[in-house]
């Protein structure tokens, strides 16, 4: 009852939201909270940390803008190219990756990454340095038309819920039970019967199509790719998302998505706040610096805050009923 | 005198470019092994550490008008303290935890370091010159080979196998495998393990920076050349395994040349093709060419 409640609360505030908060920022918000979600399905319910997904998120925009832009297709067939796209990415990048286990997996999947960042420099259609200009929204389904950013957001909103539901369905399916094994007992899984590599390869195409779903929503909502979202940076940018939000947590990626996406965009606000209560000048420089606060704040994660934010305050409540039992 | 429609001199200075870059290959691949089977970190910093050596090189001589051969022995002794620092305060706190751990933290130092030193000097490179007694070129009949890069390879290749000779031949090498294989055993004997683990991470991150004082004149001195170098070092690290000593060092001068050879061949292929070869050898040899089936 209790989570139905709180469900029912967060998607009445979504609903609200664009008549508060630009949307354009709101729908952003949106796409990196599905990305990052789709990252957690890996790491959080499978155990894999994958350092590659920039590649999803950045090929699915590419794609799905040069599809909508070049070749005209309509923007429901655009946002499923960029999807596929991504999940044959994933397939083969997968395919590759799992062959080995544990901390090579993660640097092979960066390493494909960065193979794949250097084709979107090199082929002419991304546009190189300059990205891919000028996607136009068009109509959803011949009828709906996007060029309100109003419209739009509820079209993301929904993209987003449906991803988002998605991943839930899947984490407590029998096929999420299976990733749960592999990852806590891998060798258990095996000998338990199971097909461990195909499990964990379907896995990675799942996160991989559904973070090519954000990318390519995203890149409708901005009208532009840029090569920001297939750099190693971005590999990065969710892995920190994920786990300042809480690995393994249902809500922990959107909370940390939407600290994270905050941080970037009010950075030179909360410097120069700073600098006008400590008078330090440098604070003010504090917006041109995000790179140096990232680092900050993945350091005190990684060393103090492990769980995340969503995690503690779960650690919290648990604590919290053995004692009311006692 | 022609191969395959190159000019020779033209073949053999892209290959000499590529045996440069193969011994920057080498020299970080094996540091991050020595630091991996020790500590079992993944160490992304290792890239940004051998920034910092071509930095310190190029600050020694603008600010304190210290030359190339003084900030090739400072800038290591700098960096190894620098790495010291970091493993007593921070990664210390993490060897009990999953691997990732390791990998992320180095990783937020990575983005730290690299913001710090972006926010004082730019994105772009600083021109640091060949010292003196290493400029020109020796003509060697059939190429001209220009000294600076004779000696990058033939200085790294020194490094790398007295690396490879400490560890394999002498008794604190000895200490230094057991203690890959197991620590609570040879800390019974009375070897002081983490007083070994510190200096390991020290010395590997010396290691790169000793190869970022080596690459200052070669190429651009320019805070974001350690990240991009780092994630190929990652993939020769995948290709070769880590669990050998020779194998990362041989594993890097081959992707060097390699590389090299594409430069001529297909140059629209240079940068991905160690990812290619990557690939293909997770293929054929999932374990890495010199690693173990575990």
């Amino acid at each position: 009852m209790n989570k139905k409640l709180i469900v029912g609360v967060l998607l009445i505030l979504a609903l609200a939201a664009p008549f508060g908060i630009y949307p354009v920022f709101l729908m952003k918000m949106l796409c990196f909270a599905l990305f990052a979600c789709a990252f957690n399905l890996l790491i959080g319910y499978t155990g894999l940390l994958s350092f590659g997904h920039a590649a999803f998120l950045g090929w699915a925009g590419y794609l799905c803008g040069q599809s909508i832009k070049a070749w005209g297709l309509p923007t429901e067939l655009g946002l499923l190219v960029g999807t596929a796209a991504a999940a044959l990415i994933g397939l083969v990048m997968g395919l590759l990756a799992i062959r080995r286990q544990g901390i090579y997996f993660t640097m092979i999947t960066l390493a494909l990454a960065q193979m794949l960042y250097f084709v979107a420099l090199q082929v002419p259609f991304t546009g190189g340095e300059d990205g891919l200009q000028g996607v136009p929204r068009g109509k959803l389904l011949g009828f709906i038309d996007l060029s309100s950013d109003l419209t739009l957001y509820y079209v993301v909103l929904a993209i987003a819920v449906l991803g988002f539901s998605l991943i839930v369905r899947t984490i407590h399916s029998p096929f999420g039970q299976v990733l749960n094994a592999i990852k806590e007992n891998e060798p258990r899984a095996i000998s338990l019967g199971y097909d461990v590599a195909r499990y964990k390869l379907l896995a990675f195409v799942l996160s991989a199509a559904l973070s090519g779903l954000a990318g390519a929503t995203k890149t409708l909502v901005l009208g532009f790719e840029t090569l920001t979202d297939v750099h190693w940076s971005m590999s990065g940018l969710v892995v920190l998302m994920t786990l300042v939000g809480g690995l393994g947590t249902i809500v922990g990626p959107i909370v940390g998505a939407v600290i994270i996406i905050l941080l970037e965009n009010k950075l030179g606000d909360i410097g120069n706040w700073l600098a006008s209560v400590t008078h330090i000048e440098w604070f003010t420089t504090l917006g041109d610096s995000v790179t140096i606060v990232t680092g900050f704040i993945f350091i005190v994660c990684v060393l103090a805050f492990r769980k995340g934010i969503v995690g503690e305050i779960q650690a919290l409540f648990k604590k919290g009923q053995v004692q009311g039992i006692h | 005198m022609e191969i395959f429609g190159i000019p020779l001199q033209a073949l053999l200075s892209q290959l000499l470019l590529g045996l440069v870059n193969g011994s920057f290959y080498a020299m970080l691949s094996l540091g991050l092994a020595v630091i991996f089977g020790l500590l079992n970190v993944i160490n992304f910093a290792h890239g940004t550490l051998y920034m910092m050596g071509a930095f310190l090189a190029w600050m020694g001589l603008s600010y304190f008008e210290l030359n190339y051969w003084v900030m090739l022995a400072l800038a290591p002794l700098i960096v190894g303290a620098f790495g010291i620092v970091i493993e007593k305060t921070m990664l210390r706190w993490l060897y009990k935890l999953d691997h990732l751990y390791g990998l992320l933290l180095t990783f937020g130092i990575t983005l730290m370091v690299e913001g710090i030193f972006r926010s004082v000097y730019g994105v772009s490179g600083q021109p640091y010159s060949v010292p003196d007694a290493l400029q020109g070129a020796t003509n060697l009949g059939f190429m001209v080979l220009p000294n600076y890069r004779a000696w990058v390879v033939v200085a790294s290749l020194v490094v790398c196998f007295s690396t490879w000779f400490v560890i394999e031949k002498t008794r604190l090498g000895a200490y230094l495998r057991a203690g890959t294989e197991n620590p609570k055993l040879v800390e019974a004997f009375g070897i002081n393990v983490p007083l070994m683990v510190t200096l390991t991470y020290g010395f590997g991150v010396a290691l790169a920076a000793f190869a970022g004082v080596l690459a200052a004149p070669v190429i651009q001195v320019s805070p974001l050349m350690g990240s991009n170098l780092i994630i190929t070092v990652f993939a020769v690290v995948v290709i070769g395994g880590m669990g050998s000593i020779l194998g990362s060092i041989v594993t890097g001068l081959v992707l060097g040349l390699i590389e090299g050879l594409t430069r001529v061949f297909y140059p629209e292929l240079s940068a991905t093709v160690v990812f290619i070869v990557m690939a293909i050898v997770l293929m054929v040899r999932p374990a890495g060419l010199f690693g173990k089936e575990k």
